[in-house]
């Protein structure tokens, strides 16, 4: 609009459209996953709750993809090598406790980022300040379920342990800069271990010690290297549109 | 109200127990007062036995429906073809489980447990609506289930925000709002395909083809064989009788199909002008008695898959109730 135009101080960012795949090809293929969940969660009132963090989700991935272009094109048309979320989040659900030890580390990750981008002014900043209320929420529940399950009974204390270690080595990778995602890595890793940490000990789980880094396992995702099960989630998410080219629906 | 004070009285007097006997009749009399003045009988009143457990059943067949009919639209929601479509969909499956709980509630308000509903259920002791053992085959199923099988519940539904116990109306008024918005949405779907490609116009008028009959089924048997129907209307629990809802129903669609550009698959289906009414063809009653007793399409699918949920939560269900034994007992989260 031309009065916009002639009263703006200065012109706005350039979306960073690397940034805005990355961000919003976590939030896509997490909420994907934990669709998974419908109608066969442990207990109705879980049944709600994690059909509300996917569709807040999904909500953030809307938002982040058609900063980059078209949410569909992009959810849609895209081949697993071009996906740039984190290897994490497109871990398979496997078990409860898989689920919220994948909710904890994402989230606790995802709350810090969003924390940092709602109070600078770069282009995710309007996005950040809604969505952190929403991660903010999905934090709280995972540390809850991560108390109960980990301070729970020997099976589930058990079953948190067997969990807790084989998402650790995707855990790295969050904290890798993303072009155009204006924070401090070491600073939010730093951060993410003592929050991580806490919980953990608290419910009476150790921080898992193997690594976290690793030619494979660091980065790879943001670079469109990703582990097997994602082409079959892929394949699922996408055969439906791929069979109507041009459709609208 | 005068009744109102008298059944409240009347309930405060069974708790003095002695000569409770001598008083049931003094006890019904206030209950069909009530009834008739068109009161609400609410929890601490006294209610006839039958009239209990007459809602226990129903209540609990319809929370269980709730849930197990996440199951055929939660099978799209990792296949839906638009991001728009996924987010209706989560939210909508989403609002199931939450009407299960509301409905959960008041069941166990007349003195039953969700722990023992959800067993009667998962032993096949209580029933769920037959609709939900049909498979959703194609992604235009979501939509017919939403225009149809929503629509159906709700024209079921919408009498019940006036039934005669109080904590069940009140929970339909909630459930018919969300509702008639997912309903809304459902025929917003199917409109979509019908105006898309020939492939997607197809896809729409098959899903209509497949849950049109299965819909009209949902009104339970035919009024001289509804065993139940007379002494649910006496008590106001139920307001019209199932023909009644079902010619609703039917005159409420027509035009609907028409403005989507999709036929129903019944050659008889024609306007009577002498009675204002859509005449229709007969309904395979066969059929549904097969679906009811177990023989559809899904049934067995569908039971396996809630059971399933149920025993592989178990340890998370005892983890939550143990954390919460050894922190200042106070009640747990979850439940078994």
């Amino acid at each position: 609009m031309s009065t916009s135009e002639t009263t703006a101080v200065a012109a706005p960012a350039p979306v960073p459209t690397a940034a805005a795949l990355a961000l919003g090809d976590d939030a896509l293929v997490l909420s994907h996953r934990l669709g998974e969940w419908a109608g066969h969660a442990p207990v109705l009132e879980e049944e709600v709750a994690l059909a509300n963090i996917a569709l807040d989700l999904l909500g953030q991935a809307r938002v982040l993809l058609s900063m980059a272009g078209d949410e569909d094109e992009l959810a849609y048309l895209r081949e697993e090598r071009a996906f740039r979320n984190l290897q994490l989040v497109e871990q398979p659900n496997g078990d409860f406790a898989h689920t919220i030890v994948r909710q904890l580390y994402f989230s606790t990750y995802q709350h810090l980022l969003y924390t940092e981008l709602a109070a600078g002014d770069g282009p995710f900043a309007p996005l950040a300040a809604k969505a952190v209320k929403e991660v903010a929420y999905h934090r709280d529940h995972a540390e809850q379920w991560t108390l109960r399950l980990g301070d729970g009974t020997e099976e589930s204390h058990a079953r948190m342990l067997r969990a807790g270690e084989a998402l650790w080595r995707f855990t790295g990778e969050m904290f890798r800069p993303v072009d155009g995602v204006d924070v401090d890595g070491e600073r939010m890793e730093a951060a993410w271990l003592a929050a991580v940490g806490e919980v953990l000990r608290r419910a009476t789980l150790p921080l898992p010690e193997g690594p976290r880094a690793g030619a494979w396992a660091a980065g790879a995702g943001r670079q469109g290297l990703h582990t097997e099960p994602f082409g079959r989630m892929l394949a699922e998410m996408q055969h439906l549109h791929r069979s109507h080219p041009g459709a609208s629906w | 109200m005068a009744t109102a004070a008298a059944h409240q009285t009347a309930s405060s007097q069974t708790y003095g127990a002695e000569g409770a006997v001598d008083d049931t009749t003094a006890y019904q009399s206030v209950f069909d007062a009530a009834v008739a003045a068109d009161e609400r009988i609410e929890p601490r009143d006294w209610m006839p036995d039958a009239y209990r457990a007459t809602l226990v059943r129903q209540i609990a067949q319809h929370a269980h429906s709730e849930i197990i009919g996440m199951q055929p639209e939660a099978n799209w929601i990792t296949r839906a073809p638009s991001l728009r479509r996924k987010a209706i969909l989560m939210a909508k499956v989403q609002d199931e489980a939450g009407h299960g709980l509301y409905l959960y509630s008041a069941a166990e308000t007349l003195g039953t447990g969700r722990d023992e509903l959800l067993d009667k259920l998962h032993s096949g002791r209580q029933k769920y609506s037959s609709i939900f053992n049909y498979p959703t085959l194609t992604w235009a199923d979501v939509g017919a289930i939403g225009w149809l099988v929503d629509g159906a519940a709700i024209t079921n539904q919408v009498p019940l925000c006036r039934c005669s116990y109080g904590p069940y109306a009140r929970a339909m008024v909630r459930i018919c709002k969300e509702e008639s918005f997912h309903q809304r949405q459902g025929y917003e779907l199917l409109l979509a395909l019908s105006n898309g490609t020939p492939e997607q116009h197809a896809m729409a008028q098959d899903a209509v083809d497949r849950w049109w009959w299965p819909s009209l089924m949902m009104f339970g048997p035919p009024d001289d064989e509804s065993a139940h129907s007379a002494q649910s209307m006496a008590w106001k629990i139920k307001r019209h009788s199932n023909d009644e809802l079902r010619q609703r129903f039917v005159d409420i669609c027509v035009p609907q199909a028409e403005s989507l550009g999709l036929t129903l698959p019944d050659p008889d289906l024609k306007w009577n002008e002498e009675r204002g009414q859509h005449d229709f063809g007969p309904i395979d009653w066969t059929e549904f008695r097969e679906v009811l007793k177990g023989n559809g399409p899904c049934n067995e699918q569908r039971i396996t898959q809630r059971r399933k949920a149920h025993d592989e939560g178990a340890w998370v269900r005892e983890a939550a109730t143990a954390h919460a034994a050894k922190h200042t007992g106070e009640k747990g989260a979850a439940r078994a």
